[in-house]
């Protein structure tokens, strides 16, 4: 059973999206879909100051058997990568929600979030992707 | 519903990702692929290849049988044991499969792969007509590879029978209803044991006590590929032939009057050379290249047929069936970014070290 923390809200592509104190958006994918792809070897991040629309491609990311596309949580500016990723793409499978994030966001609208599932709501996302 | 090997049990104790492979629920990791490559190149690691499939080869027209069905020459198995690797072809020459034989003190024994087993027993059957051939597909086998560098010396220690430390490689011993091959898909040293299924969960069990982890497809893929193997249906099908799959060696044209399938075309294609070829490719920046992706040369286009990312060298690796000219730099389409790579000749790993500077 996957790790899915009730403070975030998801996107049924895997994505996960956190409101920041600053009301920026912290986006990353699920440790549903780190187990899914297996160990994560390359990571494609949107360039800074990109401008992005809710559920535009916004990445990809690559295991060792497959490429994933990542997709915008929430429409909105870049305002930040995670340039760790460049050389340690594994740290998406160590720490899905921390230190593996992807890129941040200055939403258009912090209310777009509601649009997004809750923890039980992507639960069940995942339990069907299973069966 | 897919099929379940004998070890079906021990892979779900053991926490493996079940997928379907081919018909069958096969374990694709037990958690990291990387971990499990990198046991299989610096320790021993298993894998439960049971899904792939087995058949005996009797009586007295076995051999001109099987010098009709394969592009390799059967009569250079000279000695009980000895085994050979060739391909099953059609008659322009495409591939019908890959496969191994073992000469066996009665007969012989065909290894081919999982997907092509229904396709390969047709083909069987229908050619052997005029052979006065038995066939029989066993089903009732298990097979577990044993790979890596401390492979023959952990499974030594679980048979207790000399031979299997003997074995020379491409050689098989049989004791009692177990045989075992010095044979692989890894590039490694190591044997292929075919043993019945409740012998197979023993075996498994000792291994695994004596330290061998267990690997699932995902890694046997990337140490296939680091090895410069092909695999049927990605590499090679039906529509590819023996020499633009990088498989020359594995075709006998001598003697000349072994009149396998597919040996007319392929003269007429040896005569006027093949078009494209079927060579490595490193990435030279970051990425992963995957199959189908397009390979831009100075002499023209070709297409990745394997492509992943090697966990021995931290950089893509792929086969690619390019123009038969090209060589050295080309670039590679992934997903509309154009990233540099180059040409190689395959194997990318060899005993674990890397081949190419």
């Amino acid at each position: 059973m996957s790790d899915i923390p009730s403070e975030l809200k998801y996107a049924s592509s895997h994505e996960w999206a956190r409101l920041e104190e600053d009301g920026t958006v912290t986006v990353g994918i699920s440790d549903h879909a780190q187990n899914a792809l297996g160990d994560v070897v390359y990571v494609e991040l949107p360039e800074l100051d990109a401008i992005v629309e809710a559920g535009e491609e916004a990445g990809v990311v690559e295991s060792v058997k497959a490429a994933s596309d990542i997709y915008a949580p929430i429409g909105g500016t870049v305002i930040a990568v995670n340039s760790v990723l460049e050389d340690a793409p594994e740290t998406v499978n160590q720490d899905p929600y921390g230190d593996g994030w992807f890129f941040r966001i200055e939403p258009n609208d912090v209310a777009d979030l509601d649009e997004l599932l809750d923890a039980d709501g992507y639960g069940a996302v995942c339990e069907d992707d299973e069966h | 519903m897919a099929q379940r090997t004998p070890l079906y049990e021990a892979h779900v104790a053991a926490g493996a990702r079940i997928v379907e492979f081919a018909g069958w629920d096969m374990p694709l990791n037990y958690g990291s692929q990387i971990e499990e490559h990198t046991c299989v190149r610096t320790a021993a690691g298993m894998f439960d290849v049971s899904h792939m499939t087995i058949f005996d080869l009797d009586g007295a027209g076995a051999p001109a049988f099987l010098a009709r069905v394969m592009a390799n020459d059967i009569g250079k198995l000279t000695a009980v044991g000895q085994a050979i690797y060739g391909t099953l072809l059609n008659d322009a020459a495409g591939v019908i499969d890959d496969l191994i034989v073992y000469r066996r003190e009665q007969g012989y024994r065909a290894v081919v792969n999982a997907s092509t087993g229904d396709k390969v027993e047709a083909h069987f059957a229908t050619q052997s007509a005029d052979f006065g051939i038995g066939i029989e597909r066993r089903r009732d086998l298990a097979m577990v590879a044993v790979q890596g560098p401390s492979a023959i010396t952990r499974f030594q220690q679980v048979v207790d029978d000399a031979r299997a430390s003997a074995l020379a490689p491409f050689t098989s011993y049989e004791a009692g209803e177990m045989m075992v091959g010095r044979t692989g898909y890894t590039g490694e040293d190591g044997v292929e044991a075919m043993l019945p299924g409740a012998a197979a969960v023993s075996l498994w069990r000792e291994l695994a006590a004596l330290g061998v982890k267990p690997a699932g497809l995902a890694a046997r893929d990337t140490l296939r590929l680091e090895a410069g193997l092909n695999l049927y249906g990605m590499d090679m099908d039906e529509s590819t032939d023996p020499l633009e799959s990088n498989l020359a060696w594995t075709v006998a044209f001598e003697p000349t009057e072994r009149d396998f399938i597919g040996r007319t075309a392929l003269e007429t294609i040896k005569a006027t050379g093949s078009a494209m070829k079927l060579t490595g490719l490193v990435l030279e920046s970051k990425g992963v290249m995957r199959h189908g992706q397009r390979v831009v040369t100075a002499d023209g286009d070709g297409t990745v047929t394997s492509g992943l990312f090697s966990p021995t060298l931290g950089y893509s690796i792929a086969l690619a069936r390019v123009p038969r000219a090209a060589k050295g730099k080309c670039e590679v389409d992934i997903r509309g970014r154009r990233v540099q790579a180059r040409l190689v000749r395959p194997p990318f790993v060899r005993h674990g070290r890397k081949v190419h500077g």
